[in-house]
């Protein structure tokens, strides 16, 4: 493919990755109580910058680009938003700005009061990961991806320990390890593409990469890399602890955002560079991989003690659905079903990230009310803290794949592209994985449904973070009372098998 | 040819620190080896360099431009893993008393 050439309005992604970073650099000297300020001043011109680029994107049909230092690639360096990267943009504003305003209640600093520690960490890493997850989505060059990935991985891990105890910073030692393997791994795949094609941008190795050994060897040890940071089946180890032990507005944001970069980074590396190197059985394998993660993550959160473990699993178990677009899309390129499974895999990916931000949030919620969150022991909740559970219940409705709702669409899609596709054994995985999820969600409402024990805390009127979960839940829904057509948006761009 | 040196070096730290990351179990073994597997890709990297050099240049610039951003990243991933393990010895020291 040629090399991308500046569109209009290609300064609006540029400004989405550099506003939160230049942030991020200013609070650091601000102190804890300016870094909450500047952060919540930069909520809604972050969204509106994401969804002016969706606007661009949708209105021109096409990606928008910006060369920065307008230098061309291959010496240059370009920054190119599709439609995917748009629709994720999109998520990450609101799922930072959610829990922006969800964490004013533990990390905002009251007017006299003396600011934390905790405090002063949180607002600038919330920052630096909204820049990060903002780059690997709009960048378009594998060494930039590189450093977005390695951006994304500093600010999650000591979001995953604020808290100090000894297990959080365990499970964040061991989240940095995979991670540094995983990025590690990915730069030496790099070095291999650089060898053999002399450019790292995406739009020029589209096509021009056959299935060479150096290229084979890079994208295994790439999709490898990858695949540690996106925690998926036999690389997620590092997931339900680090997930599980954050405070609840740092889970939103490490389930709802962080894996979902390396997964747009995966989808950009087998769709964009590798376009000319059809491999159907590597694709097979991944789904495969996803297919294990949904069945044995379900299972796995079916047996969970805890609730917040519960919900780590089931991001495992639901990180699962995003693989099964893989083989989908690339076993008819350009047809109906492809189309269809790319738009199910974005939708997945939307749809998982509103909704399990939201539950992370209620079941924060209702463990801080608790002051455990032992499964067996939620009798009551639904009198004394009713809107956390809805949440939890809107959420989980979400995630199994109910008519109306986000997840239902995207799982929908995913089916009926299997069936197109021929591929009748990844619905019967989806039908499955629907089920298991109905499993565990039911195991909490109806532990949470029970009549009160004498340990259930009085009824507290719903504030402001209550309302915020519940709004996030809401959203995640009513992703499904939207017509298909206006997913359109998520097709702009598809790098490599537009028809 | 010291370009084939140097990437086959390069190769064999690779294998040698990515055995470590996998097998050692203590944390300061396995950030040793993160950084042996990252000299190795380093090395690569700066194999590539050489191997690709054109325009009259000795070696072509973008990788060693890379290896750069490489270094300072590796270094920050470092000081980041070593704080995490310190902070884990200190709770050690403190738990008899």
């Amino acid at each position: 493919m040629p090399p991308p050439a500046a569109t209009d309005w290609g300064i609006l992604p540029l400004l989405a990755v550099m506003l939160p970073v230049l942030a991020m650099v200013l609070a650091a000297p601000l102190g804890a109580r300016g870094a909450e300020r500047l952060t919540l001043s930069l909520l809604l011109p972050g969204f509106v910058l994401a969804f002016g680029t969706a606007v661009a994107i949708h209105v021109s049909g096409a990606p928008v680009v910006h060369l920065l230092g307008h230098w061309s690639p291959p010496l240059g360096l370009a920054f190119r938003a599709d439609g995917l990267a748009a629709a994720m943009l999109l998520t990450a504003a609101i799922v930072i700005a959610a829990t922006a305003l969800f964490a004013r209640d533990g990390f905002g600093t009251k007017p006299g009061a003396p600011e934390t520690r905790a405090a002063f960490a949180f607002w600038p890493l919330l920052l630096a990961l909204w820049g990060a997850i903002n780059l690997a989505v709009v960048a378009n060059d594998l060494f930039t991806l590189y450093v977005a990935l390695e951006l994304l991985t500093f600010a999650a891990m000591p979001l995953a320990c604020l808290e100090g105890k000894r297990e959080t910073v365990e499970a964040a030692l061991r989240y940095l390890m995979f991670a540094l393997l995983g990025s590690v791994l990915y730069l030496l795949g790099v070095a291999l593409i650089y060898g053999t094609a002399g450019t790292l941008d995406i739009t020029l190795l589209s096509g021009r990469l056959g299935l060479d050994a150096p290229v084979i060897v890079a994208a295994a040890l790439m999709t490898a890399g990858l695949l540690a940071k996106t925690a998926l089946l036999p690389l997620h180890l590092w997931l339900p602890p680090a997930h599980a032990g954050a405070p609840a507005a740092a889970s939103a944001v490490l389930s709802a955002l962080v894996v979902k970069g390396s997964f747009v980074i995966l989808v950009r590396l087998w769709f964009g560079v590798l376009a000319g190197a059809p491999a159907m059985g590597a694709m097979q394998i991944l789904a495969g991989l996803g297919a294990a993660a949904i069945l044995l993550g379900s299972a796995a959160a079916l047996a969970q003690p805890r609730l917040k473990l519960l919900v780590a699993y089931s991001t495992v178990a639901q990180i699962g659905y995003l693989f099964l677009m893989f083989p989908l899309v690339a076993g008819m390129p350009g047809s109906e079903a492809a189309a269809k499974a790319w738009t199910g895999g974005a939708l997945q990916a939307i749809s998982h990230a509103l909704a399990k931000a939201a539950m992370f949030l209620a079941v924060g919620l209702m463990a801080a009310r608790l002051g455990h969150d032992r499964i067996a022991d939620l009798a009551g909740a639904a009198r004394s803290m009713p809107l956390p559970l809805l949440t939890f219940a809107l959420a989980g409705l979400t995630l199994m794949g109910v008519p109306p709702s986000g997840g239902f669409a995207a799982k929908w899609l995913l089916l009926s592209a299997a069936i197109e596709a021929g591929q009748w054994w990844w619905a019967l995985v989806v039908l499955g994985g629907g089920l298991l999820t109905g499993g565990y969600v039911y195991r909490v409402l109806s532990a949470g449904l029970t009549a009160g024990g004498a340990r259930a805390p009085a009824p507290h009127p719903p504030g402001l973070p209550e309302a915020i979960a519940l709004g996030l839940a809401l959203l995640s829904v009513a992703l499904g009372f939207l017509p298909l057509a206006s997913f359109g948006l998520v097709q702009v761009g598809r790098m490599g098998l537009a028809p | 040819m010291s370009g084939t040196v140097f990437g086959l070096l390069g190769a064999a730290l690779v294998g040698i620190g990515l055995f470590g990351m996998l097998v050692r179990a203590q944390p300061l073994m396995r950030i040793v080896c993160f950084n042996l597997l990252g000299s190795g890709v380093f090395l690569v990297f700066g194999a590539v360099a050489r191997r690709g050099a054109g325009a009259g240049f000795a070696a072509d610039p973008v990788p060693q431009a890379i290896i750069l951003t490489g270094l300072v990243v590796a270094f920050a991933a470092t000081t980041l893993a070593v704080a995490l393990v310190l902070r884990l010895a200190d709770d050690e020291d403190e738990a008899p008393r």
